[in-house]
């Protein structure tokens, strides 16, 4: 929906193929974050968290891709607006935002893909993976909502809220599905003994 | 509970009276005005910067109008015959592109008018770009942001000291 509408937006005419297909991979790399919590929360019919959990590293991978193609797209554009927001010298309020929000992805990617070798415990992997995950869902809503562009207005307030729901839910169930377990394991270990 | 109060659209309002107060004054006043300070560059302002713009009737086909004034700093004069350069992205052509450029002077009360084509939001604002750079005074780059993209002319102010 909210790609569908940034295709009608007049802006298009004057814009060129790799700035408007730079423009866009922004829009679906937000799109592709509301599936990064609904899957790991098994909020999909027919898509339990278990498979959910696999297919949110493939569509994760597809996030880090599409933010690539936004910044490289971006930089051929006009390299010198680029280096500014990289630099974070920019003008414009909401590049920042994108920025850390882009180091954070690249962030989640890197431990999770080395986490292994690393070494790194599950609970450690975890706590890093939910602490940047509100960085990168905090910063791509504040970047988006602040950009005035192509995408149209309704459908982007839609998206962006959705994102963060959808975050705050499963940041919820997953809290709650841990204290239930341990309250469960408590109950166990106190039905052995008895 | 004063703290409710400190949300984002009072701060906001808080922020931009503080900003009208202090531009008023600059607005209003005659060109003589004392120890007025010169203009800083902004931030990306010389981006997509062409050296040498033509000086020009108008940019394209025109219809936006691009204006301001340029004054000396310390004692507010005007400067006339100051050669401003103006680019934008616009319904005819893209920042970097040659004939998005072009230039223009000040006329005897320092101000100046350009037509130009259409600005349109470009990497997430629509603005405009000036610079002075002729030498006698010190660069200086501009990129003021339009308050809509549905807005049809913009301002730009320079107050320069000399090199």
């Amino acid at each position: 929906m909210p790609i569908a509408a940034a295709a009608a937006s007049p802006l298009l005419a004057w814009r060129d193929p790799l700035y408007t297909l730079a423009g866009f991979a922004g829009i679906v790399a937000l799109g592709v974050m509301l599936f990064q919590p609904v899957l790991i929360g098994g909020y999909l019919p027919g898509l339990p968290g278990r498979i959910g959990r696999r297919v949110h590293l493939f569509t994760g991978a597809t996030l880090v891709a599409a933010v690539v193609i936004h910044v490289g797209g971006l930089w051929i554009t006009s390299p010198p607006d680029m280096i500014d927001a990289l630099t974070f010298t920019s003008p414009t309020p909401f590049s920042p935002f994108g920025v850390i929000a882009m180091w954070a992805i690249f962030a989640v990617a890197v431990l999770a893909a080395f986490r292994r070798r690393l070494g790194l415990r599950p609970r450690t992997w975890l706590f890093a993976h939910r602490l940047l995950a509100i960085v990168i869902v905090v910063g791509s809503v504040v970047h988006g909502i602040l950009i005035e562009g192509t995408m149209e207005m309704v459908s982007k307030l839609a998206l962006c809220a959705l994102v963060l729901a959808a975050t705050v839910k499963v940041m919820a169930d997953l809290w709650m599905w841990r204290r239930r377990a341990r309250l469960r394991d408590r109950t166990d270990v106190g039905a052995s003994s008895a | 509970m004063t703290a409710v109060l400190l949300n984002r659209r009072t701060l906001l309002a808080a922020g931009g009276s503080v900003l009208a107060a202090s531009a008023v004054p600059g607005l209003l006043l005659p060109a003589r005005a004392q120890n007025l300070a010169p203009t800083a560059s902004m931030l990306g302002g010389s981006n997509n910067y062409l050296a040498g713009a033509p000086v020009v009737e108008r940019i394209g086909k025109g219809g936006f109008w691009m204006s301001g004034t340029v004054r000396r700093a310390g004692d507010g004069a005007p400067l006339a015959g100051q050669r401003i350069q103006i680019w934008a992205h616009t319904i005819e052509g893209r920042e970097h592109e040659p004939h998005s450029h072009g230039a223009t002077l000040t006329d005897k009360n320092g101000a100046f008018r350009l037509e130009i084509p259409q600005i349109i939001p470009v990497f997430g604002q629509p603005h405009g770009h000036l610079a002075y750079d002729s030498g006698e005074f010190k660069t200086v780059f501009l990129r003021p942001v339009m308050g809509s993209p549905k807005d049809t002319s913009l301002e730009a102010h320079f107050v320069l000291q000399p090199a």
